[in-house]
C-alpha cells in the first residue's frame, strides 16, 4: 500500500486516455442535446478529435510506465499497445461512420458518445491489473456496444442483434463476475500478481478451478471462441456495418488483452491445467468458424464466422503461452483490425441505403464497375486468406511459429489446414467481384466520402505495411511481450 | 544490387507502370507489357553470360536483411539449377504477351498487369534462398494465375480457378508448417545455412521428424508437379485458362514443384527421400503411363496436351528420385524441354482456337492444306514432344531412362512405354487435325500463321533444335549443381540407416546402383554420427 491515498500526477497521466475519452464522450452527449437535430454532423468531428486526443494521451502515458492507484492500473508496453490498437480501431470506425450515418439519416450525436465510452472501457481493460477494474472496464465497453448494435432503431435486424447481444452478453458478464468472486474467495486477492502468488504458494483447489472456468466462459464469450461463439454471426449480421466492424475489432482486442493478463499472470502457476482446455477450444473455434463460413451467402454473416475463425488463430497463440505467443497475439490483432475494419467498411459502403445489398452475389462485376474499391477489398480478402506480403499472412505465420515453438505441432497442422479451407469462402467473394458479370444494369456508384476513402486507404496501406515490413511494429510488440 | 536483382524487380516495376496507364490505352498497354517482357529477357541473358560454368556455387548473390526478428533475409542467387529456369520464365513472358495480343480483348490492362506480376513471382520462386522468401513468392505467384484463369478463361473457368488455388493452398500450408519447424530447430530461414547444418550433422533430425517434414514439403511440390493422383486440378486449369495462362502454367508453374523437389526435398531430407523413393517412383511411372493413355483418348486438344504434361513430368520425378547423376541431369533438362515444347504446343492449340473457336479434335481435319506453315510448326513441336532424336525432349528422356536403368532396369522399361505412347498420341492428333480431307468449315476459318504468331513461335522452334543438338550449352551448369546436390544426399544419409539398423536405404537404391553412384553400402558399420 502506498503511503498516501492522494494520487500523484504521474498516476493521473497513466489513466489520461480514459479521462480524455470519458470527458470527450460526455461532451458529445451534452452538446448533442443542445444542438438542433439537423446540425449534429460536427459532433462526429468532435468525437474524432477526442479519439486523437486519447491516442496522444496513450502515447504520452507510455513515457512514464508503471502502476497507478495502488496497483489497479498498470501502464506498460502491452497496455499501451492495446490502448493504441482499440483507439486506432475506433478512429477508423468513426471515419467509416460519417458517410454511413449520413446515408442512413441517423446522424444523432450519441453514436459518437457511445463509441467514445466503449473505447474508454476497452482502454481501461487494456491497462487494468486487477479483476474488479477489468470487470468495470468490460461493462463500460459492453453496455455501450449493446446500444451501438441496435443504434438504427428502425431496423428490426439491428434490434434483434442488440437484444441477442445484450442478453447473452449479460449472462457472460455474470459468469465472469461470479468467477472473480470465487477467485477472490479462494486466494484473498483480486490483484493479478496477488492471485498468482497465492496459487504458486498453495496450488489450485476446486474453488479456483471453478472460478477460472467461469471466467473462461465469460471471456470466451467476449472474444467469441468456441463453444461460446454462437452470438457473433447473428450480431455482426444485424448490427450496422461500421458497428459490426467496431465489435469485431475493439472489444475483441481488449478482451484478448485481459484474457492474456489474467491467464499469463494470475493463472501462470497452474498453466498445465488450462493449456489443454485452450488447445481444444482453439481447434474447435477454427473448425467451426471456417467450416460454417463456407455455406454463408450474406457477407456480413460470412465475415462474422470468419471473425470466429480468426479468434481461433489468436487463441492458438495464447495456448502457446510464451513470449512469442504474446507478441503473436498482439501482431495478429493489429493486422486483423486493419483488414477486418477495411472489409466491413467496403461492405457497409456497397450495401447501399438500408443495407439492402448484402448478398455475395450483389458484388457481381464490382471489379469492372469500381476497380479501386474492388482492388482494396481484394487486399483485405487476400490478407484474411493469409497470402504473403499482407499483414494477415505474417500474423498467421507468427501465430503458428509460436505454436510450433511451444510444441503444439498438431494444433498447428490442423489450424493451417482449416485456414486453407478458409481460402474457399474468401475466394468466393473474389470470384463474384471479378468473374461474374453484373446482374442488373449497373447504376453509377455512389460517391465515397473523403473520410471513408481515408479509412480504406489507411487500412489497405497498413495491411500491406504489416505484411511487407512487419518490423514496423514487431520490435515494439516483441519488447512489450518480453517485458511482461 | 546486381543483375539478378534487376531481372527480378523489373517486372514488378512494370506492374506499377501498367497500373498507372489509363485503361483505354489498350495498344500502349500491350506495347508496354511487351517492352517489359523483352527488357527483362535481354537483361536475363546476362546471367548465363556472366555465369561461372565451372562452379556449382550460388552466383549473383544478394543477401540483405529484410525482417530483423525472426531473421528473414532477402537472399537471392542462381545456380545451375535455377539459372535456366529463370531464363525460361523471362523468355516465355514476352512470347505470351505476343500470343495474347489479339486473343485478349477485354480488361486488357488487368491482364498484362497481372501477367508481369506473375513473372515477378515466378522468377522469385526460382531465385529465393530464404525459405520464408521462397514461400512468399510461391504464394504470390499463385494469385495472378488464379485471376488469369478465372477472368479470361473459358466456360468452366471459375471452377478451374478455385480448384487450382485450393489444391495449391492446401499443399503449401503444410510446407509452411515445415518451414517454421525447420526455423525453430535451426534459428534461421536461410537455406544454405540450414543445408550446411544438416550436411555437417549439426542438425540431426529424428527419423519420424524428418519423414514428416519431408512429406510436408513433398505434398506441396507433388501437387504442383503434379504427381498422380494429385494431378486432378491440372487438366481443368489448363483447359479453362487462356492460352498465355496455359503456357505459363505448364512451362513454368509446374516447374516450381520439380524445382522444389530438387532444391529442397532431396538435400534437406535425404534419408526420407531415399526411403520414399520407390513409392514415389511407382507413382511417377504410373503417372507416365496412365496420363499417356488418358491423353490418347481425349477428344479435346487442350486436355490432350494437359495430360501429356502429366506424363512428361512423370519422367522428371522419375529422374529426380533415381538418385543418379544421369537421372537428375536428365530431370532438370527435361524440366526445360517440357517448358519449351509443351509451351509451344499450347500456343499452337491456341492459334487453332483463335481461328475456329473450338478445341474439339473432331471439328478439325486437313488443316495442313489451308495452313501449311502452321502444320510444319505443329509437326516439329510434336516430334520434339514425343522425343525424336536431335530435338530437345530426346536428350532429357534418354538421360532419365539411363539413370533409372542404373537403379532398376524395370523402371526404365516401364517408363519407356510412355515414350512409345507419346508417339502414338501426338502422331494420331496430328493426323486427325492436320491431314485428310479439309471440311468446308475448316477451310473457311483456318488461315496460316501471321508474322506476329510466327515471331512468337520461332524462338521456341530454334531452342528445340538447339537443346537437342548442342547440349553443351546448357548441360554443364546443370550437371555441376546436380552433382553437388547428389553429394549432399549421400553424406548425411548413412547415419539414419545405421541408427535404425534398417535396410531401407538398401531397398531404395539397389546394391548395384549403390556401387554405380558411389553410395557406401549401408551394412558397412561406420561410427555413429549422432
Amino acid at each position: 500500500m502506498p503511503g498516501s491515498f492522494v494520487p500523484t500526477s504521474a498516476e493521473y497521466l497513466r489513466v489520461l486516455p480514459e479521462i480524455v475519452l470519458a470527458l470527450a464522450g460526455t461532451q458529445v452527449m451534452v452538446l448533442a442535446a443542445l444542438t438542433p437535430a439537423r446540425g449534429r454532423r460536427w459532433l462526429g468531428y468532435l468525437g474524432q478529435l477526442g479519439l486523437w486526443g486519447a491516442l496522444a494521451a496513450a502515447v504520452a502515458a507510455q513515457a512514464s510506465p508503471g502502476v497507478a492507484f495502488s496497483g489497479l492500473v498498470v501502464v506498460d508496453g502491452f497496455a499501451t499497445f492495446f490502448r493504441v490498437l482499440v483507439i486506432g480501431a475506433a478512429i477508423l470506425v468513426a471515419l467509416c461512420s460519417y458517410g454511413y450515418l449520413q446515408r442512413e439519416e441517423a446522424e444523432r450525436g450519441e453514436y459518437y458518445a457511445l463509441l467514445l465510452y466503449s473505447v474508454a472501457g476497452q482502454s481501461l481493460m487494456a491497462a487494468s491489473n486487477e479483476l474488479v477494474l477489468m470487470f468495470i472496464g468490460l461493462e463500460i465497453s459492453s453496455i455501450a456496444s449493446y446500444i451501438l448494435a441496435g443504434y438504427l432503431r428502425g431496423d428490426p435486424r439491428a434490434n434483434e442483434a442488440a437484444v441477442k447481444y445484450f442478453l447473452l452478453g449479460s449472462f457472460a458478464t455474470a459468469f465472469l463476475l461470479y468467477g472473480i468472486a470465487m477467485l477472490y474467495g479462494a486466494t484473498g486477492s483480486t490483484v493479478l500478481e496477488g492471485i498468482g502468488a497465492a496459487l504458486a504458494r498453495r496450488g489450485a483447489g476446486l474453488l479456483v478451478g471453478a472460478g477460472a472456468a467461469l471466467m473462461l466462459v465469460g471471456l470466451a464469450f467476449k472474444v467469441s471462441v468456441a463453444p461460446f461463439q454462437i452470438w457473433a454471426p447473428d450480431v455482426y449480421q444485424g448490427a450496422p456495418a461500421p458497428v459490426a466492424a467496431f465489435l469485431s475489432a475493439g472489444p475483441k482486442a481488449a478482451a484478448f488483452a485481459i484474457f492474456m493478463r489474467v491467464w499469463f499472470t494470475a493463472f501462470a502457476p497452474v498453466s498445465d491445467r488450462w493449456e489443454q482446455v485452450l488447445w481444444a477450444s482453439a481447434l474447435a473455434t477454427m473448425v467451426i468458424g471456417n467450416f460454417a463460413a463456407l455455406v454463408q451467402s450474406n457477407i456480413k454473416r460470412l465475415l462474422g464466422y470468419s471473425s470466429i475463425a480468426h479468434a481461433g488463430y489468436v487463441l492458438v497463440a495464447i495456448t502457446a503461452h510464451s513470449e512469442i505467443g504474446t507478441a503473436a497475439v498482439m501482431f495478429y490483432l493489429a493486422a486483423y483490425v486493419l483488414m477486418n475494419v477495411g472489409a466491413f467498411a467496403v461492405v457497409g459502403f456497397l450495401a447501399g441505403r438500408g443495407e439492402r445489398r448484402l448478398e455475395i452475389d450483389d458484388l457481381a462485376g464490382l471489379g469492372a464497375r469500381q476497380p479501386v474499391t474492388a482492388a482494396l477489398m481484394t487486399i483485405f480478402l487476400l490478407s484474411l486468406i493469409g497470402v504473403p506480403l499482407t499483414g494477415g499472412f505474417f500474423g498467421k505465420f507468427y501465430v503458428f511459429r509460436a505454436a510450433l515453438g511451444a510444441g503444439l505441432n498438431w494444433l498447428t497442422v490442423l489450424g493451417l489446414l482449416t485456414s486453407a479451407v478458409a481460402a474457399y469462402y474468401y475466394l468466393r467473394i473474389l470470384v463474384v467481384m471479378y468473374m461474374h458479370e453484373p446482374a442488373e444494369a449497373s447504376e453509377a456508384p455512389p460517391p465515397q466520402g473523403a473520410a471513408l476513402r481515408l479509412a480504406l486507404a489507411t487500412c489497405a496501406a497498413g495491411t500491406l505495411l504489416l505484411g511487407i515490413f512487419p518490423s514496423a511494429i514487431l520490435g515494439f510488440v516483441n519488447a512489450a511481450a518480453g517485458a511482461r | 544490387m546486381n543483375l539478378l536483382d534487376a531481372v527480378l524487380w523489373l517486372p514488378l516495376a512494370g506492374f506499377f507502370v501498367l497500373l498507372a496507364v489509363p485503361r483505354a490505352q489498350e495498344e500502349l498497354i500491350r506495347r508496354l507489357a511487351l517492352a517489359v517482357g523483352l527488357a527483362t529477357f535481354v537483361l536475363s541473358l546476362g546471367l548465363p553470360l556472366g555465369f561461372n560454368r565451372s562452379s556449382s556455387a550460388f552466383q549473383f548473390v544478394t543477401n540483405l536483411p529484410w525482417i530483423a526478428s525472426p531473421p528473414i533475409r532477402y537472399h537471392v542467387a542462381v545456380d545451375g539449377l535455377s539459372l535456366w529456369l529463370v531464363l525460361l520464365t523471362t523468355l516465355l513472358t514476352p512470347i505470351c504477351v505476343l500470343v495474347s495480343w489479339r486473343h485478349i480483348d477485354r480488361r486488357v490492362k488487368e491482364f498484362y498487369a497481372l501477367f508481369v506480376l506473375m513473372e515477378f513471382g515466378l522468377i522469385g520462386v526460382f531465385v529465393a534462398l530464404d525459405l520464408f522468401l521462397f514461400y512468399a513468392f510461391w504464394e504470390v505467384s499463385l494469385v495472378p494465375m488464379y485471376f488469369l484463369i478465372g477472368i479470361w478463361g473459358h466456360e468452366r473457368r471459375i471452377y478451374a480457378a478455385v480448384k487450382f488455388f485450393l489444391f495449391t493452398m492446401a499443399g503449401s500450408v503444410l510446407m509452411l508448417a515445415g518451414i517454421i519447424y525447420l526455423y525453430i530447430l535451426t534459428g534461421t530461414f536461410d537455406y544454405p545455412t540450414i543445408l550446411e547444418q544438416i550436411v555437417s550433422g549439426k542438425l540431426a533430425l529424428g527419423w519420424n521428424e524428418e519423414l514428416l517434414l519431408f512429406l510436408g514439403f513433398f505434398v506441396a511440390f507433388a501437387i504442383k508437379v503434379p504427381l498422380v493422383p494429385l494431378h486432378t486440378w491440372l487438366p481443368d486449369a489448363h483447359v479453362e485458362a487462356p492460352t498465355a495462362g496455359s503456357v505459363m502454367l505448364a512451362s513454368v508453374m509446374l516447374k516450381m514443384g520439380c524445382y522444389g523437389l530438387v532444391r529442397f526435398s532431396l538435400p534437406l531430407f535425404p534419408a526420407s527421400a531415399r526411403e520414399c523413393a520407390p513409392w514415389i517412383v511407382a507413382l511417377a511411372i504410373a503417372g507416365i503411363i496412365y496420363a499417356a493413355l488418358v491423353a490418347m483418348m481425349q477428344p479435346n486438344m487442350k486436355k490432350l496436351v494437359a495430360y501429356t504434361s502429366v506424363s512428361h513430368l512423370g519422367f522428371v520425378v522419375l529422374g529426380i528420385f533415381s538418385f543418379t547423376q544421369l537421372g537428375l541431369d536428365g530431370a532438370v533438362y527435361q524440366m526445360l524441354n517440357h517448358g519449351i515444347s509443351t509451351g509451344a504446343l499450347f500456343i499452337l492449340v491456341g492459334y487453332l482456337y483463335e481461328r475456329k473457336h473450338s478445341l474439339e479434335i473432331k471439328d478439325y481435319g486437313g488443316v495442313a492444306t489451308p495452313a501449311p506453315n502452321l502444320a510444319v510448326l505443329f509437326m516439329v513441336t510434336s516430334l520434339a514432344s514425343m522425343g525424336l532424336p536431335v530435338l530437345n525432349n530426346f536428350v532429357g528422356e534418354y538421360l532419365v531412362l539411363q539413370g533409372a536403368a542404373q537403379v532398376n532396369f524395370r523402371w526404365a522399361v516401364l517408363a519407356a512405354v510412355g515414350v512409345i505412347l507419346a508417339a502414338c498420341y501426338m502422331l494420331w492428333l496430328y493426323q486427325r487435325v492436320f491431314l485428310g480431307e479439309t471440311p468446308e468449315a475448316v477451310r473457311g476459318h483456318v488461315f496460316d500463321v501471321r508474322p506476329r504468331e510466327l515471331a512468337a513461335m520461332l524462338p521456341l522452334i530454334v531452342l528445340m533444335a538447339w537443346m537437342g543438338t548442342a547440349t553443351r550449352t546448357f548441360l554443364p551448369p546443370i550437371s555441376g549443381t546436380s552433382t553437388s546436390i547428389l553429394e549432399k544426399t549421400r553424406v548425411n544419409v548413412e547415419y539414419h540407416a545405421r541408427a535404425l539398423n534398417a535396410p531401407s536405404v538398401a531397398q531404395a537404391v539397389s546394391p548395384a546402383a549403390g556401387q554405380a553412384n558411389g553410395l557406401p553400402h549401408p551394412s558397412k558399420e561406420l561410427p555413429r554420427a549422432r
